[in-house]
């Protein structure tokens, strides 16, 4: 049995004062030289919710626009005027932070979040009026407290306060009085993660055109963890977030691996449907607060607005093969194993090379290749560079190195095998899977034929190990049904009805005979 | 004489550039005496 | 420089004596590699770390500068750094290492 991209949900969460409030950024500066100019000269750079929707990178993050048209745009993109401004787009869409914070209250199953009454009342028409809500999420955002309770709770309970453009409008609660696990600070992130995770949920599975009911399986890959004292990952985001997005029929389980944990959670996805232990399972993640204006320093020092202001969130879904979605090739993964080591070379050659070695291919025999997609506009002001042209020019540096392309061909390789990076600098969210959703309609349309989904993760953050991570897996386009996996159904029936056609009509030539 | 043998070499690699493992096999290599590696994220 | 690092560089030249400590740098970018190379030679230009106002002026380097590289076994260079070499600009990198030692560094 093969798997299948059914479909694929994209969305984004404009969060400019989590940026000033929560972006670690921003909460070191305030402790280490709180009265410095960045935090002064920060607020004046924060974009506003029309800025963030007139953004090439973001429309095409929810597809209202194609990599390809991203590329041909010059950059920088942040002075661009973009063609789209919609809020919602083909994948998913851009939530303002009004609705998000009412949605983490949504979220919220132990009386953590609270909001300002009169935000609740002025903001809750316009969650209606979202088209990714339903009754029984409304049904959940209750009307609300005092603010004055609020502020009590931000100044003396050890309270988080939630911000809009500067007015605090609510707040998240430590979840215990002294087990730092379940403080007002990591209850926030971990909620805010749901929260994105819960309404990327809602999109994928809107977009895959499935039942609710039919999800078997989630399987979050964000990077927060969440647990008490006890057991501090002990999880189950996932799970979590089906409840609040109602998928009455799924279990789930949280994969984490740094940035490479989307690629880990789409293998065993994969797996778990190819197996036919579930049918239907869905890969999900929320954004990380943790990981806004993180290169921001750079971006105020140069006069650039501060660009990583969204939360990302993406969910796909795998579900067993229908003969027209493409397909997850199981047989040619890419691993990179405790030996591999660190060398540049020799992760791309585990990623990349090692997988096609197996299957018998050369490197351009894949149409296209998907890394890491962060927006270059985010990276290059910070001194990261290009990441995704970074990781092409080692692709094509080592199908010159295997003689497979000529060097004359380098600088051609990422234009013809790449993708301009478009996704958020959250981590996890930009690791090969923005590519998916584009790559399925390409092969629907019959415009690709391959694409190799990479995923690298930086484990040494951890401090657990000085490895690095990385998986890798190539999705394909659907030449029909079971084309290679033995027999139908069908074809067992048709088979059956064969054989016993024809042992009817040996018995009739005996009797003949007779 | 060269500016690594002997000496007490200070890592800073880059998840994106060189990362600090790799930089340390070619330091070990010229006879440098390698005190701290590490690799920096910026995404 | 990742404040974290910028303790630990501190400490190290502390510990050695800054004319026994040689700081070699992965970055992607040759701006990136100048910031760090600024940060352990002149002291931290974001005013953030523990090296803030700190002059070191420690030998820092690029791993892909040539005259660094001349000190490596080529065939370990070969195997852990080479193909970056196609991905990296270095005469940037280069420039901007050898503009900043210029100015800052301690030990020539």
């Amino acid at each position: 049995m093969k798997s299948v991209i059914k479909g694929t949900g994209y969305i984004l969460v404009h969060t400019p004062d989590m940026v000033l409030h929560n972006g670690t950024t921003q909460t070191t500066e305030r402790v280490v030289n709180p009265d410095g100019e960045y935090l002064k000269e920060l607020p004046s750079h924060i974009r506003t919710f029309e800025q963030a929707l007139n953004y090439y990178p973001n429309q095409v993050y929810i597809g209202n626009l194609t990599p390809e048209d991203l590329a041909a745009v010059p950059q920088p993109w942040h002075d661009k005027d973009c063609p789209v401004k919609d809020r919602c787009g083909k994948y998913g869409q851009i939530m303002p932070q009004e609705e998000f914070l009412l949605l983490m209250q949504a979220c919220d199953v132990f009386e953590l979040v609270e909001l300002d009454r009169e935000f609740v009342a002025k903001y809750k028409p316009q969650l209606a009026a979202n088209p990714l809500m339903d009754e029984t999420i409304l049904a959940r955002v209750n009307e609300g407290s005092d603010i004055a309770e609020i502020t009590r709770f931000v100044n003396d309970e050890h309270s988080e306060g939630l911000y809009d453009h500067d007015v605090l409008v609510g707040c998240v609660k430590r979840a215990h009085d002294i087990d730092v696990n379940l403080s007002a600070h990591v209850m926030l992130e971990n909620i805010a993660s749901k929260a994105s995770s819960v309404l990327a949920l809602l999109a994928g599975v809107k977009n895959a055109g499935i039942d609710k009911a039919d999800v078997e399986y989630v399987i979050d890959c964000a990077e927060e963890a969440c647990g008490d004292m006890n057991q501090r990952g002990g999880g189950n985001f996932a799970k979590s977030a089906a409840e609040i997005a109602g998928l009455p029929n799924a279990t789930g389980s949280d994969a984490r691996g740094f940035c490479a944990a989307p690629a880990h959670a789409m293998i065993e996805a994969a797996s778990l449907v190819a197996s036919g232990a579930y049918k239907t399972v869905v890969v999900t993640a929320g954004g990380c607060t943790a990981k806004l204006g993180m290169n921001g320093k750079d971006h105020v020092k140069k006069g650039l607005p501060i660009l990583e202001d969204m939360l990302g969130g993406f969910a796909i879904v795998v579900s067993q093969d229908d003969g027209v979605n493409p397909f997850i090739n199981l047989s040619m993964l890419g691993r990179h194993t405790v030996g591999t080591g660190s060398a540049p070379q020799a992760v791309i050659g585990s990623l990349v090379c090692d997988p096609l070695d197996r299957a018998g291919l050369k490197i351009t025999d894949i149409d296209k290749y998907s890394p890491e997609m962060q927006n270059p506009d985010i990276t290059k002001p910070a001194g990261a560079g290009d990441v995704p042209l970074a990781n092409y020019k080692m692709i094509a540096a080592m199908a010159v190195k295997r003689g497979e392309i000529d060097r004359a061909a380098l600088a051609e390789f990422p234009v013809k095998h790449g993708l301009t990076g478009w996704a958020p600098t959250q981590g996890h969210i930009p690791s090969g899977v923005p590519a998916i959703g584009f790559a399925r309609d390409a092969m629907l349309e019959n415009k690709l034929g391959r694409i190799m989904i990479i995923g690298k993760g930086s484990l040494f953050l951890g401090r657990m190990t000085n490895l690095f991570d990385g998986v890798s897996f190539v999705i394909e386009k659907n030449a029909g049904k079971d084309d290679d996996s033995g027999v139908s159904e069908e074809q067992v029936k048709g088979m059956i009805a064969k054989a016993m056609k024809d042992f009817a009509a040996t018995l009739m030539a005996q009797a003949d005979a007779e | 004489m060269g500016v690594l043998a002997g000496k007490k070499v200070v890592i800073i690699g880059d998840r994106d550039g060189i990362p600090g493992q790799a930089i340390e096999a070619c330091a070990k290599s010229a006879g440098a005496d390698v005190v701290f590696s590490s690799t920096e994220c910026f995404v | 420089m990742d404040l974290e690092n910028q303790k630990r560089v501190k400490e190290f030249a502390e510990k050695y004596g800054p004319e026994n400590v040689v700081v070699l740098l992965g970055a992607a970018e040759g701006e990136a590699a100048g910031l760090a190379a600024e940060t352990v030679t002149n002291g931290d230009p974001t005013y953030a770390g523990p090296l803030t106002g700190v002059q070191l002026g420690l030998r820092v380097y690029h791993v892909c500068e040539p005259e660094i590289k001349a000190e490596f076994d080529p065939a370990v260079y070969e195997e852990q750094i080479s193909m970056m070499e196609m991905v990296l600009d270095v005469d940037d990198i280069v420039s901007e290492m050898s503009s900043v030692r210029d100015q800052y560094c301690k030990f020539k």
